[in-house]
Order: structure tokens, then sequence, then C-alpha cells
């Protein structure tokens, strides 16, 4: 019995240590790393958010768990702690590490064409339709002019009888 | 022996292909109708090709053929036989050929669907299917071959990626493949209806019930990845703007703009060459995203099985065909002449509208996504465009959409009534208003913007509620006429109700979650509680055991309210030896639509275990908003597929609700 436990304890020690050698911890952020303050930590936690874990595929290094990702998290609780702005600290970073750091790029940087992309396709598309519009008007108009010429005397006669109800007139065999 | 027939099959696929793609073309030329008839027969035969080309590869998985190379690779002998055949895609060459056989099966079935359109149309159609699915067998056979054998073979297999042993596995990627190559299809269409020289409402129609259809599937695909990424990842995010989720998001979002603008088409004879290039744009992003994906040039977190070698040859199949339709495109859409005219302020100006957004949007998330690697090759300098740039821009861009979608349904084609429209959706501004003033006050005026958010999410709700309420009858129609009316609307109304409802609900889930989530970030010894959202979640221990190839550590919880026990929940870390690798299994305990969610991380020496747990409020909204999504979809297919096959019969439904206006006006 005692045996059974003890085997089954050193199985479980075993998993655990294994676990613990091979595999990099799995949650991102660690308790060790969350500041007193709530407010700053929240301030933290937003910048974290902002910036790429340099090692990772595509990972903030508020969700990466690489080694890389934790410095850079300690980096700037410290700024914070030291009473830094959150531009402050953007701006060491950037210093440090280039632009490549800042998951959402500068506006005034080699980034400005991508910033400006969607109010450029908007404005295009808008002054497309614009014109387009208007050229669809201009072809309606004339259009409809050309088809109701004005009418000449003897047609105007021949109106004038038609509303009184006095047009007792064959159309011309010519204009059928 | 089964190995190398189907191999032999791919190649005789291949061929057959090859015939389809070139007989039907040179019967079109020389007017020779049974060759252009021999393209249906051939697509059937191809699509039976694959399909058991592809059992055989899946044969090999499940009795685990090591001399396969495929399977050494991927696969494990004591992988459970679900992941087994599942595991057939989870890698480069199986996911590939599941992408080929997907291709084949929409030839083959406009093949046995199509049978009431025009020969030459159908025959052309057929032709440029066979174009794509030659090109990617080829791909398939020459560059990544699922049957190469291995010698000598392999004692054991190097097991899937345990990321991927899961049932996301099997719902998602057949499910985006289905979308992303449902609108091949489409694309098809436009090019044949380009070469014939023929664009009309009845190529909207044509196009539309395939446009939906892979829609529905890409819905899906999308949602479910979104939740698999959700809770097998432990970061408590559902969407990380990867360049993966970007190349499914945006054939989503042009193919919604071509449901739209087909609509303009099948209805009104207008938007035809901007419905043919949004055919032609939508599955340019499906074969940009398997590009994407598949060449691994973009790094990112999806990249499981990528090999750069092969990204040239696919960037030559993308080359190819989305520059040959361009072309053909500019050669032909000059000669396309618009019919249909309208005001500035009418259904097609509000779906022109929605189309704008839409496509901004994506042409957003394609620059957001490719900018980095251009600016690279340019210049040298990396820069990073993430998260942040594609909340803020897809956001600015959303808000308008979101805003005119009640409208859209409200507005008459040719000429609408703005005013009108605007004075039907009182209900809907009114319970945007309300909800907005709740939020702020549960949250004592905090969160201003979230608060906002969530007003705007009712406002697309409640306007698409709006739609059904009003062409159920006026102020005075009793409820039982109201009901029946209701019963008698055609399904495609309900389609759309739903589907706008989904993007509204879909808004509410993401809002709640970004405005609202509460976070514990803490060692727990078993024994120890944390107070989160009103509720005590206690940890009460942990388990370790073996299970068929991974070992498990259980954590357990019980989530109590005021001593009361609400519910246990369990989450736990796995460790799979054949790779070396683990993963996390997060717990997850649903409240209504919000969930509590717990990603376990280490253990440290006093016994205690690192945890993070989150409440999300109303999380589960942002999937269901895509399963109401997809509900409209296929209420809209079963709606049409009612007026093509009604028979004399039942000719009475549809002209009720054609009186249905007449009624309601008088009534109102």
């Amino acid at each position: 019995m005692a045996i059974k436990i003890i085997a089954a304890g050193f199985r479980l020690c075993w998993a655990m240590l294994m676990i613990a050698a091979l595999v990099l911890p799995a949650a991102a952020v660690q308790p060790d790393e969350i500041l007193p303050d709530p407010r700053l930590e929240s301030r933290a936690r937003a910048l974290s958010a902002q910036l790429r874990c340099l090692v990772c595929r595509n990972e903030t290094i508020d969700d990466s768990n690489a080694p890389l990702a934790r410095d850079l998290r300690l980096i700037v609780r410290e700024h914070l702690q030291a009473g830094d702005t959150d531009q402050q600290i953007l701006d060491f970073m950037v210093a440090r590490y280039g632009t490549y750091i800042l998951l959402k790029p500068p506006f005034w940087s080699s980034a400005v064409f991508l910033w400006l992309l969607p109010l450029i396709i908007l404005l295009l598309a808008a002054l497309y339709l614009f014109y387009a519009a208007r050229a669809a008007k201009k072809r309606a108009q004339p259009a409809t002019a050309k088809a109701l010429p004005a009418l000449t005397a003897a047609e105007e006669a021949r109106l004038a009888d038609i509303l009184a109800g006095s047009d007792e007139r064959q159309p011309p065999a010519g204009k059928k | 022996m089964i190995i190398e027939c189907g191999h032999f099959l791919l190649i005789l696929a291949l061929a057959v292909s090859l015939y389809q793609a070139v007989v039907p073309l040179i019967g079109w030329f020389c007017g020779d109708i049974i060759a252009m008839r021999s393209a249906r027969f051939t697509a059937i035969m191809v699509f039976a090709l694959v399909a058991l080309s592809y059992a055989a590869l899946t044969y090999a998985y499940v009795i685990s053929d090591f001399s396969v190379m495929n399977v050494a690779q991927n696969s494990h002998s004591e992988k459970p036989l679900f992941f087994k055949i599942t595991g057939v895609w989870g890698n480069h060459e199986g996911s590939m050929l599941l992408w080929v056989l997907i291709l084949t099966f929409f030839s083959a079935l406009v093949a046995v669907f199509g049978k009431n359109l025009p020969l030459n149309l159908a025959a052309l159609v057929l032709v440029c299917q066979s174009f794509i699915a030659g090109a990617f067998l080829a791909f398939i056979l020459f560059t990544s071959n699922p049957f190469a054998r291995l010698l000598p073979p392999a004692l054991q297999g190097r097991d899937l990626n345990p990321v991927l042993q899961d049932v996301g596995l099997a719902l998602h990627p057949p499910m985006l493949y289905l979308g992303y190559v449902g609108f091949s299809v489409c694309f098809s269409f436009a090019i044949a209806a380009l070469l014939c020289g023929r664009v009309d409402a009845a190529f909207g129609r044509w196009v539309r019930p395939w446009a939906l259809l892979s829609w529905f599937c890409l819905t899906w695909g999308i949602t479910a990845g979104s939740y698999w990424a959700y809770y097998e990842l432990g970061w408590g995010g559902y969407w990380f703007w990867d360049p993966v989720e970007n190349a499914s998001l945006m054939p989503w979002l042009s193919g919604t703009a071509l449901l739209h603008s087909a609509l303009v088409l099948e209805k009104r004879s207008a938007l035809k060459i901007w419905t043919v290039l949004l055919a032609i744009i939508t599955f340019s992003f499906s074969l940009l995203g398997t590009f994407l994906v598949r060449s691994g040039i973009l790094t990112s977190v999806h990249s499981f099985a990528t090999d750069p070698a092969r990204g040239l040859a696919i960037l030559a199949i993308l080359g190819f065909f989305i520059g040959c339709a361009l072309l053909l495109f500019a050669f032909r859409a000059p000669a396309i002449k618009n019919s249909g005219l309208f005001r500035p302020v009418s259904r097609e100006s509000a779906l022109i509208l929605n189309n704008l957004f839409l496509m901004a949007a994506a042409a957003t998330v394609l620059a957001g996504t490719l900018y980095p690697l251009l600016v690279e090759s340019l210049t040298g300098e990396k820069i990073s465009v993430g998260a942040p740039f594609f909340n803020l821009t897809i956001g600015a861009l959303f808000l308008p959409l979101l805003l005119i979608v009640p409208f859209g349904p409200l507005l008459g084609w040719k000429r609408g009534d703005i005013a009108a429209a605007a004075e039907r959706l009182w209900l809907a501004f009114a319970a945007a208003i309300a909800a907005f003033a709740l939020t702020l006050y549960l949250d004592h005026g905090k969160a201003v913007l979230a608060a906002a958010g969530i007003g705007l999410a009712f406002w697309a709700i409640f306007g698409a509620l709006t739609d059904l309420i009003s062409k159920s009858g006026g102020w005075k129609t009793p409820l039982s006429a109201r009901a029946r009316r209701l019963k008698n609307l055609p399904a495609a109304f309900w389609g759309t109700a739903f589907a706008h409802m989904g993007l509204g609900v879909s808004l509410f889930g993401i809002i709640a979650v970004a405005g609202f989530e509460q976070e514990y970030i803490g060692n727990l010894a078993p024994g120890q509680a944390v107070d989160l959202a009103g509720n005590k979640v206690v940890f009460d221990g942990y388990k370790s055991e073996n299970r068929d190839n991974f070992q498990e550590n259980r954590l357990y919880f019980t989530i109590k309210h005021q001593g009361k026990i609400l519910g246990q929940v369990t989450a736990s870390r796995r460790f799979f030896p054949s790779q070396n690798a683990q993963t996390t299994e997060t717990g997850l305990f649903n409240r209504g639509f919000s969930q509590y969610y717990i990603a376990p991380g280490d253990y440290n020496k006093d016994g205690s275990a690192v945890l993070h747990i989150w409440w999300k409020p109303n999380v589960l909204c942002i999937w269901l908003g895509g399963l109401l999504m997809m509900t409209g979809a296929v209420l809209s297919l079963a709606d049409r597929r009612r007026q093509r096959g009604a028979p004399a019969g039942k000719k009475v439904k549809p002209a009720a609700g054609a009186n249905l206006p007449e009624r309601v006006a008088r009534e109102a």
C-alpha cells in the first residue's frame, strides 16, 4: 500500500518536474510583476498591449511568455513607478528598439500612407460617385430634350383640338 | 498499394482536369456542343478522382502507415482515431489536398445543379474551375506530394502539433476552405460572363446563391476559428489581427460586399461592372489568403506548416489568375452597360455605401497586412502593424456602416424616403438611447465610450427588427394578423433581419468584453478563493493523470455565490511527450452569455498555482452574432430555392407577400 502511494507520488512529482523543466510559463503576466498601485498597473497593461514582443511571431509583450517579453514588461513597470508618462515610456522603447516595437506605427513615419489609405479610398470613391452621378444626370437631360423637340404651330393647333375633344381627323398615313 | 493508387488517382485527376480545361474551351470557340457538354461529366469525374485519392491518404493516416512521409511527419500511432482523420488536413500537403478536393466538389456542384444555365456559360464556368484545379493539382504533385514514401519507414510518427489536437481542427479549416474556395465559383462565373460578353440580372441570380453558400461557410470558419483561438491559446483573446486571420477576413469583407451588390444586380440590373469586379477580387483575396498561410511569408502565430520555397509556386499561380482575370476585365468591362437608374437616396445607394465601407475596410486590412513587407523590402526599415492599428481604423470604418445598416432595408428601390425610414426607426433609436443610459447608470458614468458602443449595438439589433415589425403591419394590426404576415414573409426578409441583427449582437459582445471585463492574476493554493465579478472562484486542488497520448494535470474550481455553489469547472495543462510540448485547456464556466475564463499557469514551490482568471461579460454574444449571420444566409438560400422551384399550387404565398406593402400602406 505504502509503496503504491510512494510510486504514485513519485509519478506525480516526475510529471510536474517534466512540465516545469521543459516548458515556458503559460500565463504571460506573472503575479510577481503586478504593481501594488492598480492605476499604474492598468496603465502598464495598456502600454504592454501596444508593444510587440521582439522575438515572437505576432504577440504583444502582454500576451507573450518569452523571457524577453517579461523583461520588457518589468522595464515598463519600473518607468511607470519612476513617474514617467506613457509617451515617455513609448519614446524610450522606440529609442532602444526602433519603431518595430510599436504595434501601432506612428502617423508621421513611413506608415503615413497606410494611415491615410482609408481616407484616400473614401475620398476617391466619393469623388467618383459624385462625378458619375453628375454625368448620368447630364446624359439623361439632353436625351429627353432631343426626344421632345418643341411642337410646330400645326401640332400645337392639333393638340388644342385633341384636348378640346374635337379631333376627328385620322393621323397622316406617313406617321403611323 | 493503396497509397500508390491514391497517388495515381491524383495524377489522373490532373490529366482529366487538363482535358476539362482545354476541350470545352475549344468547343466554345468552334461552337461544338458535344465538346462543351463534356465539361459537366469531367467535372464530376475529377471530383470523384480527387475524393478517392483523399480517401487513400486518410486510410494511410488511420492505419498509421509510417512508410508515407506525410503520415510519419504528422501523425502518431497513439493519437485518437478522430485526430488521425482530422490530422490529414493539419499539415501543408494534406490541407492543400483538401483545398483541391473542395474546389472540385464545387465544380461538381455547378455541373449537377447548373442544368438550367446556358450551355456555353456552364462550359466556361467549368473550364475556369478546372484551370484553377489543374494549377493546384500540379502544385501538389510537383512541390508537395502527400503520397511521397519514406525509406526506410519510420517506427513512430512525429505526431500532430498538440495545439491542433482539438475539435476545432475538425470544424475550423474545412469550413474556412469551403468558404475560401466557394468563391471560386463566383470568380468563374465572372470570367465566363466576361468571355460571353453577357452580364445581366441573370448573372446576379446565378452568382448570389454561390456567394451566399460560400459566405455561410466562411462565416462559420471564422467564427469557429475565433472561438477555438479563444479557448485554446489561453490568452483570453478571440481575435489577434494576425496576418492569417486577416487573410480570412479580407474575403469575408469583400464577399459580404459581393452578396449585397449581386442583390442590386439581380433586382435592378445596376452595378454590373462592380459586381463582376467584386467576384474577381473576392476570390483573389481567397488565393492571397492561401498564399499567405501556405508560404509562411508573414511571420504569424499560425505558421504551423510552412515552407518558403513553395511560396513562389503559389505566388505564380496567384499572379497568373488575378492578372488574367483583371486583364480580361479591363478589356471587356467598358462594353458592359448599366441600365438601372436610381436616385441618390435609394436602396441602391445604401448598398453602394455598404460596399464602399466594406471594401475600404478590406483594403485597409490588406494594406496593414502587407505594408510591413513593402516597407522592409523598399527601405529596409522594419515596422509593425498590429492590433492597435486595426482596431482604430477598422473601428472607424465600421462605425458609419453600423449607423446606416438599419436604413438599408427600409429604403425603397430606385427612390427612397429617408425621413420615412428614420421615422420608422424610432424604436431602434429609443432602444439605443435606453441601452446607452442604462450602461452609464450601471457603470456610474465612467465608461462613456463603451456605453456608446453598446447603444450602437442595440441600434443595429433593433434596427434589424424594425424592418420585420413594420412589414408585419401598422399600429392597429392585431397580433394574430401580424404573426400570420410574419409567417408568410419571404424567408429572405428574415435572412436580412437575422444577418443584420447578428452584426449588432457581435458588436455587443465585443464592446462588453472590451469595456467591462475583469481580470485576476495571482497565486492560489488549493483551498484558497478569489472574488471576481460578484462571485467567489475557489481553487479546490489538482490531480495528474495519464491519457491516450498525453499527461494531464487537472485543476478543479468551484464557483460560489454567497456560499451557494453555482457550479464546478476544470482547467488543465496537457503535456505531449511525443512533441515535448504543452497545451493549456482553459476552464470555461458559463453564466448566461458571460463566462469565467480560467487559464492555469505554472506551479510554485509552495504548491500554489499561478492563475489567470477573467470575467468576460457577454462574451458568447460575439460568436452568437456569427451564428445569427449564418442563419440569415441559410434563410436567404432557402428562400431562393422556393422561388425557383415553386410548384404551381404554392404560388399563392409569394403573391400574398407581394401585396403586403400595399395593405400595410392602407392600414398605416
